[in-house]
């Protein structure tokens, strides 16, 4: 019997006293433990609830919302909208100024944290003012600076400035022509996507031949020609052959605000900007970090092969010092995706202001609410940090 | 506003731990118990509730806490306020965090039963209405019509905006914001056209105005907004107080008992003031208080109409005419019920 058990162990004392089988019990008693507590905390909440009177589910989900959000990107109205359109219009909201955001906060974030490593005097000390100044005051009051002291101040719909044809900055947000797309447009659709393939197709091609002649192309010249002269010429051709695949819907001065056009309000701005410059001095570190990471040998075998500083950083520092980076720079971007919720105090319906406040306040349901909205963080949370997780494997250094 | 969030699952959390803060029948005993009231006021609303420069809280719907803190502990000042904005005022109350909530809060059938509420009186009728810059020259709100409106969020207000102007075929842009003072600051700096929150409000907002002159109230009310003070439903008890603590400064109004002469009335040989007063029955007792609980309060106090004028009404900078908040007698709706 023992040796059926256990055929390498010297002779058996207890099983009781097996290290392995106590292991395993602690760990069942603990999750039994961890998932008692749940139980009781789920349970209590729903008798105290039934107790007090509150109503509870998520049958609200599908009750008609009543109340108007400022900016939806998908429509939204008082009059057949559900809570749970509320919710998707929260959602998207902070989507986007979240993802905008990222991609701001990267490009300048990478920029001052390189020019904190410059040679030049002035340039280096203008990054780290920068970084000093913004991530050391909190960003609420960075938040409150934008959205009262820099936008506030703008003019009335009235007296708007106007910065070139069709484009109106005031009090109520920067208004643009919004394009109307004809039905020729899929040529143009057509054209780009021709470039971004022919990009594609050209880039391979090129380093291809570089690796078997040595001879350079001038690939950003070309892809961009590519990507964006394309398109533009199709529609120039289009435009001259008197079919027009894009008109465009101008703002007109009306009673109060400037009608029609394309609007970005005020609240989107302030908190873009604030979210992007306080994200960006610590990216900025981060970056920093990273390329002090790269030893000094690998710049000075770079220059010695003769590489210029550009290159030298782009080919050599940058690919090393990306493998320091990523991982701090995945908790940056969720630090910039959380930290869009203090939208609530310059008033943009991100998903907090609009299902934590408006709705919330309106069915009373806190409990379900605040569960719903945390989980969509996590859930946010998680899937940046997956596809970061994906690309810093990538990026890992590969052992040999 | 992360410290709202933080509020409300530390809210959330208590209310799942701990067994019964908020319990059916404690609110009294645990009021007596404490020693002090903890009333849910308004984080600033001049007339209704608002600290004043040396830091005491004054208003109409602050003295209403502060003649309960009178019929319980004969001395109006044991109550601590608890300044709530509109989104984070119902969870404050269920959750136990405030025993009553006096702060300008709209009577409505889904609050009553969904919220796990009860609102035992109505202190102030009022309605909606808006407020504009005089220069933009209009004098309706039927003339609104692609204006932006600035707003609070979780309230009444928004809901009946969106109403108002659906039943009225015209389009708005609303820019809600969480505090009442974000929403009066934004519309101070002319991020929206209008302004619109309950009557009342629109006038005491407008003293915070950089220049007061400068706005006018436009003549249309569009909703009925009954405010009224809030307890937790299943107590029954304390409803009864919050309840009658009201009807004692409406029938001490009617029967002319006020702050100066209670002293002098307390002889009077008029039954309805006589049971009012404690001087006859056992009605105080009942419902958990002294039998002089009434003169508590008009002693400390003062009545509805005393409270009122010098709030919001001619004694104040609002001077708000008393209107639907009149008494019955005076072709108002203020109708208190008798002590009996």
């Amino acid at each position: 019997m023992q040796s059926v058990v256990s055929p390498t162990s010297p002779p058996k004392r207890s099983f009781l006293y097996d290290p392995n089988v106590r292991g395993i019990f602690y760990q069942v008693l603990l999750i039994c433990v961890v998932g008692y507590l749940f139980y009781m905390a789920a349970t209590n909440v729903v008798e105290n609830l039934q107790r007090a009177k509150i109503a509870s589910g998520f049958g609200f989900l599908d009750v008609t919302a009543g109340f108007d959000i400022s900016q939806t990107l998908v429509p939204f109205s008082a009059a057949g909208s559900t809570y749970r359109d509320a919710f998707i219009v929260g959602l998207l909201n902070t989507l986007i100024v979240s993802a905008i955001g990222i991609v701001f906060a990267t490009i300048l974030g990478f920029t001052i944290g390189i020019a904190r490593l410059s040679t030049n005097w002035m340039v280096a000390k203008v990054a780290m003012v920068y970084v000093e100044l913004l991530r050391n005051i909190p960003l609420l009051l960075q938040l409150l600076f934008w959205y009262i002291a820099v936008l506030g101040p703008l003019p009335q719909p009235r007296d708007s400035f106007q910065l070139g044809a069709g484009f109106f900055l005031n009090s109520r947000g920067l208004f643009m022509p919004r394009p109307v797309y004809g039905a020729d447009i899929w040529a143009v659709v057509a054209a780009f996507a021709i470039g971004i393939v022919g990009t594609v197709l050209f880039r391979r091609y090129a380093k291809r031949q570089q690796e078997a002649t040595g001879r350079q192309y001038r690939v950003g010249f070309v892809s961009l020609a590519l990507i964006i002269g394309l398109p533009v010429a199709t529609w120039i051709v289009l435009a001259l052959a008197s079919v027009n695949p894009v008109s465009f819907d101008m703002p007109q001065k009306g009673t109060f605000n400037l009608r029609g056009g394309m609007q970005i309000l005020p609240e989107f701005v302030a908190l873009l900007v604030g979210l992007v410059t306080y994200t960006a001095a610590f990216i900025a570190e981060v970056v920093r970090a990273g390329i002090l990471a790269v030893s000094k040998g690998q710049t000075e075998a770079a220059n010695s092969l003769g590489l210029k500083s550009g290159q030298t950083l782009r080919l050599v520092v940058i690919p090393q010092a990306m493998r320091v980076i990523i991982p701090p720079l995945t908790s940056q971007y969720l630090n910039l995706t959380k930290n869009s919720s203090l939208a609530v105090a310059v008033g943009y319906p991100d998903l907090v202001q609009v299902f934590m406040g408006t709705v919330l306040n309106q069915t009373g349901q806190a409990v379900e609410v605040v569960m719903i909205t945390m989980g969509v963080y996590l859930t946010i949370s998680l899937v940046t940090s997956f596809v970061m997780n994906i690309y810093n494997r990538r990026v890992a250094i590969v052992e040999r | 506003m992360k410290k709202a969030i933080a509020s409300i699952a530390f809210g959330l959390m208590a209310a799942s731990f701990v067994a019964t803060g908020a319990s059916a029948q404690a609110t009294l005993a645990s009021v007596k118990q404490k020693g002090y009231l903890t009333c849910g006021s308004n984080t600033g609303l001049a007339g209704f509730g608002l600290p004043d420069a040396q830091g005491n809280w004054t208003g109409l719907d602050v003295e209403f806490c502060r003649a309960i803190a009178a019929a319980i502990f004969d001395d109006p000042t044991k109550v601590r306020f608890i300044p709530l904005s509109a989104k984070d005022r119902f969870t404050a109350l269920q959750s136990g965090e405030v025993d009553v909530l006096s702060r300008n809060s709209t009577v409505t059938m889904s609050r009553d039963t969904q919220l796990g509420l009860d609102f035992p009186a109505v202190n102030y009728f009022d309605g909606q209405g808006f407020m504009v810059r005089k220069k933009l020259g209009i004098s309706s709100a039927k003339e609104l019509n692609g204006a932006s409106i600035c707003t609070q969020q979780g309230t009444t207000t928004e809901l009946n905006l969106a109403d108002y102007f659906r039943a009225n075929n015209m389009k708005y842009e609303v820019v809600a914001f969480a505090t009442s003072d974000e929403t009066f600051k934004a519309y101070d700096a002319g991020r929206c056209d209008a302004f619109t929150t309950d009557a009342s409000g629109l006038y005491s907002e407008r003293l915070r105005a950089s220049n007061p002159d400068d706005h006018i109230v436009l003549p249309e009310i569009i909703s009925k907004e009954p405010l009224g003070p809030a307890v937790r439903h299943g107590d029954n008890q304390w409803g009864d107080i919050v309840r009658w603590t009201h009807n004692a400064m409406l029938d001490a109004e009617e029967l002319g008992v006020t702050k100066a002469n209670v002293d002098q009335m307390k002889g009077s040989d008029n039954p309805e003031i006589k049971r009012l007063l404690g001087t006859e029955g056992k009605f105080g007792e009942a419902v958990g208080l002294t039998n002089d609980w009434a003169y508590r309060i008009v002693k400390h106090v003062g009545n509805y109409g005393e409270s009122f004028e010098r709030n919001v009404g001619e004694g104040s900078k609002l001077k708000i005419k008393r209107g639907l908040n009149a008494q019955w007698t005076k072709g108002g709706l203020q109708y208190g019920l008798p002590v009996r």
